[in-house]
């Protein structure tokens, strides 16, 4: 072997390459959805601390602990293979990370704040959706930042139980092939390009609705 | 009824000021054996300032957050214009009361407009309603809008965010203001400036307003009515002139200190004593006219010196020589206008700022900062003699 990458293979596979991409990108965005959609109300329901706190926070920690290749091994037997395993797994992975950003942005605004909403008439709603989530909402991001950068990586298990994506290409073509590092090498850049990419989205998101907190700095 | 200036062409009408009255307020807290408040009566008049005093743990705070019912009270009833408060919709309820609070507590992640907005937007004003009336009330406490609107909290200094607080808390228009400790977090210069301006404002806009207070002086300074509390019962509630000449007993005589006469000078505004004439010369002025002036005794030198001014804003003392050097009075005067004294401020802001300043004599200014007279130690003392004298005689 003259070079350590095929470029020959790389032309001839471009198709499957730009599908197992999207299929990727396809369990990635699904899974943080709902991760998003169910670790934000119970952020919420436990954001003033005491024991729904350290019961939704020791879950998260328990789920997250979890080694991958057991998790989804788990989850074959349940809910067969496939797509769903592996976003459930993978919503389970993200939990703890997003709940306890959500929790941690609730609780920075200051006490006066929410006083003096409360004080102006604002009810429990509005001082929710007005006052206590746009100003939790830069932690909240930075959680879902972190989230899906680890996401993209773990997700490349999921060939394993059937899901598809870049560990095809990496375990399939890759390893299953006597260590072609080809395929190795284009699913491993592309799924570190994709966690770049949607880290620099996100982060400029959060910078755009956190300009109140670098005003007057 | 009355119509809040700039309000007229929108119809606007102002509501009149809330009369207040507690019966019976009583606060037990959960756990805690004696109460926070207890069996508190007072009547606060329409329009009039009422500060609450007394020390740390009296139970200002509580009982003025029972008044808009961020805290119920255990016994008791509160009537806003007759009406009791307690069968209200509590959030409704606060909407008609403004509220501000010594952290201010702004949203910090919404502009200063939006946060004067916030009320108004509460209740449903029409959007554009509601942004002429958040310039209006901008310009109320003194901030330019075309600056400051479109600005975020963590922009403005201590003062100014206070100065935010208050607008916001006008904005919807409230018959009754809740005030906690409102100045307590700005350095001294800073809270006679928002007092006065306080008191300026309430002129405009005379709302009936519950103050809380640590400090006897701001109360004296501030209140129409002063309640001094201890333990969570009510002491002593009288005019502050009444209060300073016949404490009701030995804990409000000690809590208003030794030092009672002195305190009398904040029972007197600089507005209420005669000033003398302030020697003023306009910059840009033609200098024969100064000596004119003086010549006819129309302008009379303090001490050899004339004090220049821009616009009617004290810009510096100077010598008559060196004013009249010129054709004509020197358009950037060099030197102090030394100490500045706002109309409102009381005898003993003034003696205050004077002996600061090392000096004998201080320009008034009124609100707009324009001269309007000079004021004196030997002034500030003339009237504090004719003062002590009253308060010694009987009561009439
Ligand atoms: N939420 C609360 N729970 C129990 N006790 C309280 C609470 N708030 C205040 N207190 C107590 O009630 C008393 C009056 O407090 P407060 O009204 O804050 O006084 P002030 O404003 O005059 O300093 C104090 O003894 C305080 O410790
Ligand atoms: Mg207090």
């Amino acid at each position: 072997m003259a070079e350590p990458i095929d470029w020959d293979w790389i032309d001839r596979n471009l198709d499957e390459i730009g599908a197992l991409t999207q299929q990727h990108a396809e369990i990635v965005g699904i899974s943080i959805a709902i991760a998003v959609g169910i670790a934000i109300p119970i952020g919420i329901l436990v954001r003033r601390g005491g024991l729904p706190y350290v019961l939704a926070s020791q879950t998260g920690t328990i789920l997250y602990t979890i080694p991958s290749l057991a998790m989804f091994a788990i989850l074959v037997p349940i809910v067969g293979i496939g797509r769903t395993p592996a976003v459930i797994g993978l919503v389970a992975y993200a939990m703890l990370i997003l709940i306890e950003n959500t929790v941690v942005g609730l609780q920075s605004v200051p006490r006066s704040v929410k006083d003096a909403a409360r004080g102006m008439g604002m009810t429990s709603w509005q001082i929710l959706y007005r006052v206590e989530l746009p100003m939790a909402l830069p932690s909240i991001i930075t959680g879902i930042r972190l989230a899906t950068v680890s996401t993209v990586g773990i997700a490349t298990i999921a060939v394993l139980i059937g899901a598809g994506g870049l560990g095809v290409l990496i375990f399939n073509d890759g390893i299953q092939r006597g260590l072609f590092l080809t395929p190795i090498v284009v699913g491993a850049v592309i799924a570190t390009a994709m966690a770049l990419v949607l880290d620099g989205m996100l982060a400029l998101t959060e910078r755009g609705l956190s300009r109140w907190k670098r005003a007057g700095a | 009824m009355v119509v809040l200036p700039g309000n007229a062409n929108r119809g606007h009408v102002r509501h009149d000021a809330g009369r207040l009255e507690l019966q019976g307020v009583t606060k037990r807290y959960p756990g805690s054996d004696r109460p926070a408040v207890d069996d508190l009566s007072l009547i606060v008049e329409a329009g009039q300032v009422c500060v609450l005093v007394g020390p740390s743990g009296c139970g200002k705070t509580t009982a003025l957050r029972m008044i808009n019912r961020l805290i119920e009270p255990s016994a008791g009833d509160i009537l806003l214009d007759g009406e009791s408060t307690r069968n209200r919709n509590a959030a409704s309820l606060r909407r008609e009361i403004g509220y501000v609070i010594q952290q201010v507590g702004l949203l910090p992640h919404q502009t200063i407009a939006k946060n004067v907005a916030t009320v108004p937007r509460l209740v449903g004003w029409r959007r554009g309603e509601t942004k002429a009336r958040v310039a209006e009330m901008l310009e109320l406490v003194g901030l330019d809008p075309a600056e400051y609107a479109n600005r975020y909290p963590a922009q403005l200094s201590g003062g100014q965010q206070q100065r935010v607080g208050l607008a916001r808390a006008l904005a919807s228009d409230p018959p009754l203001m809740l005030m906690d400790e409102p100045f307590s977090a700005v350095d001294p210069i800073t809270r006679e400036r928002l007092q006065n301006d306080f008191l300026r404002l309430h002129r405009t806009v005379p709302k009936t307003v519950v103050f809380v207070s640590h400090d006897i002086d701001e109360a004296v300074k501030m209140a129409d009515r002063i309640a001094v509390m201890r333990d969570g019962r009510l002491v002593q509630y009288a005019r502050p002139a009444e209060l300073l000449a016949s404490p009701a007993d030995d804990f409000v005589a000690d809590f208003v200190g030794a030092d009672r006469a002195l305190k009398g000078l904040s029972l007197t505004r600089i507005e209420e004593i005669e000033l003398d004439d302030a020697p003023l010369v306009e910059a840009g002025a033609p200098s024969s006219d100064v000596l004119d002036r003086i010549a006819s005794g129309l302008l009379v030198p303090v001490d050899g010196d004339l004090l220049v001014t821009v616009e009617g804003r004290p810009r510096a003392w100077m010598s008559v020589e060196r004013v009249t050097d010129g054709d004509e009075v020197p358009r950037g005067p060099v030197g102090s206008p030394g100490p500045i004294v706002d109309r409102l401020a009381t005898l003993r802001d003034a003696l205050s700022a004077l002996l600061d300043a090392n000096a004998r004599t201080g320009a008034v200014v009124d609100a707009e900062g324009r001269c309007v007279g000079l004021v004196s130690v030997d002034h500030i003392q003339g009237s504090w003699n004719a003062q002590s004298e009253s308060a010694m005689a009987p009561h009439g």
